[in-house]
């Protein structure tokens, strides 16, 4: 084919472009690329314009009457106070517990199942459930009473605060956390561990030279998700949290200005900085990634 | 083997002490909800005091279910229609070319799932209010294709690469216009692909929150957002009658999980898509 046609003068440049890849299949990408340009990326320059023209206090106006009030301004560390340790969490307890479930065993799958099933609960029920069963007078605060670790009339603090939404942010979290570190994992071959038990490596010499480095980049993608749906809590910091106070996170703010206040340059000026965070703590992720092996792991399919 | 499983070392015994601590109270915050919503009053102490069926019944004419559970499907049904037909020629094409800008096309379509919907979904709001098309049915529908179509995108391309292109090649050997080559030769393999990929974006919309509060109206409410706006116009709803709604969702939820599985196995989807 190349030979013919480098012999003729000056190829048409349907042939030419489609030896570049470049065919009438891509025009097949053109309603996709349409409806996110229109939907995702128009509305988001439109709303970064947007940002920029707030009813006062110039083009800057709205950035910084979000980072010099500090109760706005402190929502940025009650996000990442919530976020981090959820994620640090999820991922943290998925790793070894998943490393205890490579195996087969009896009953493994209905194991699976049940760690998997809190993704159907929902927000509201999970939220609903926490409120009942961590309360004052919950499940939760019996048995610690009936066990004589808390007093009869002083139940924990639990619900309406900082600890009832990092709750609800495991239970709705850790099931895919650990889904995708379990295939993660299971990705990784165990011909690889055996090899270095013939050399006399032990459990912990085997999961600290073998299996940890090759699971670290799956691990920080496991991250980056979970990350993702701690940083953007919204229904249950409404819900089990104290919206006004502890629990004032960043999109609480930019739902209220947009959407309550009807201020909407803040509103987006408020989801752009939310936006920039949550991109930075990816790129982060992303560069500590690239330092790491991310070749093959010998999958098992 | 029975004689190891008796000797676990310290550490395993921790592990499974965490998954069942986990589990526990897991099960104890479904249970309190679900023992709740059949109970009669329940303010303290370890069970309610009576037990009935009519909270079901009351949240179901209290808060209009028939008609949301018929917006909620009408917009999960639209989202996986209208994601697919846009998704899956997409994939196509991303699957099976080379060509310069790739990479910004990849980026393009990975953007909306690393963005929060919130973050998102407040300048979309803000637009859609512009074009007077916030509060109705085809505003939550437009909000909603934003992450279904990129999702989409990216379960079926690495579907699309294991399907081998000489089957194409084949066919138009043979003299098959383009239109029998998609007809009879792709659509029949990319079947169990676009179920899997249309099961697992009706699931995400059906639990979609934060686009669907955003832009919806009251009569284009899906039953998430109808259950939370429930629960903060409390004052004139009983706790019970929440908990039972709440209880619908999760079952609904849970019956649309069943099915996804029968149809995909969630290790494989992420473990195939790394290659």
């Amino acid at each position: 084919m190349t030979s013919l046609t480098a012999a003729a003068p000056r190829p048409a440049l349907r042939h030419r472009l489609a030896e570049r890849g470049i065919d009438r299949t891509l025009l097949l990408m053109l309603p996709g690329i349409v409806a996110i340009a229109a939907l995702f990326c128009y509305p988001f320059v439109y709303g970064l314009g947007l940002s920029f023209q707030p009813a006062k206090g110039g083009v800057l106006g709205a950035y910084r009457a979000f980072f010099s009030d500090s109760f706005s301004a402190g929502t940025i560390g009650t996000t990442f106070g919530l976020a981090i340790p959820s994620s640090l969490i999820n991922v943290g307890l998925s790793v070894p517990i998943s490393y205890r479930m490579r195996g087969d065993f009896r009953g493994k799958r209905l194991l699976l199942a049940l760690l998997v099933v809190p993704i159907t609960l929902g927000t509201v029920l999970t939220a609903e459930g926490i409120l009942e069963f961590f309360g004052p007078v919950g499940w939760f605060n019996l048995t610690l009473q009936k066990l004589g670790l808390v007093g009869a009339g002083h139940p924990l603090k639990l619900i309406n605060d900082y600890w009832g939404v990092l709750f609800s942010l495991i239970i709705s979290g850790f099931p895919f956390a650990f889904l995708l570190t379990h295939s993660y994992l299971s990705g990784i071959h165990p011909a690889l561990e055996k090899a270095a038990a013939t050399l006399g490596a032990g459990w912990w010499q085997r999961f600290r030279f073998i299996t940890f480095p090759l699971l670290l980049p799956g691990l920080l993608t496991t991250f980056c998700l979970t990350f993702v749906l701690s940083f953007s809590v919204f229904p249950s910091a409404m819900m089990v949290g104290d919206p006004d106070g502890k629990t004032h996170v960043i999109s609480i703010e930019a739902y209220e200005q947009a959407l309550q206040n009807f201020d909407y340059p803040q509103g987006c000026a408020d989801a752009m900085v939310m936006t920039g965070l949550m991109l930075a703590v990816i790129g982060l992720a992303m560069g500590v990634r690239a330092l790491f092996y991310t070749g093959s792991t010998g999958g098992k399919g | 083997m029975r004689a190891k499983a008796l000797t676990l070392r310290p550490g395993a015994w921790l592990v499974w002490a965490l998954v069942a601590f986990f589990m526990v109270n897991v099960l104890g915050v479904i249970g309190a909800v679900v023992l709740d919503s059949f109970g009669t009053t329940w303010f303290r102490g370890w069970t309610p005091s009576g037990y009935t069926g009519s909270n079901y019944s009351a949240a179901w004419n209290e808060f209009d279910l028939g008609q949301v559970m018929t917006v909620t499907f009408e917009i999960t049904f639209l989202v996986v229609g209208l994601s697919l037909l846009v998704g899956v020629p997409a994939a196509y094409a991303l699957a099976r070319r080379d060509f310069p800008g790739k990479r910004a096309v990849m980026l393009l379509f990975v953007l909306p799932i690393l963005v929060p919907p919130i973050a998102y979904g407040i300048p979309l709001a803000t637009v859609l209010y512009k074009f007077h098309m916030a509060g109705s049915l085809t505003g939550v529908v437009l909000a909603n294709l934003v992450p279904s179509v990129p999702f989409v995108v990216y379960t079926m391309t690495p579907f699309i690469e294991q399907i081998d292109p000489r089957l194409e090649q084949a066919a138009r050997m043979c003299g098959a216009p383009t239109r029998s080559v998609l007809g009879r030769i792709i659509a029949p393999l990319l079947l169990p692909g676009m179920l899997a990929a249309g099961i697992l974006v009706l699931v995400r919309t059906f639990g979609m929150f934060e686009l669907t509060f955003l832009t919806s109206g009251p009569t284009s409410q899906t039953l998430v957002v109808s259950l939370f706006s429930a629960v903060f116009s409390a004052g004139i709803r009983s706790a019970q009658s929440i908990d039972a709604m709440a209880v619908i969702y999760t079952g609904s939820m849970l019956v649309l999980l069943l099915v996804a599985l029968r149809f995909v196995n969630p290790t494989q989807l992420v473990a195939r898509s790394r290659d």
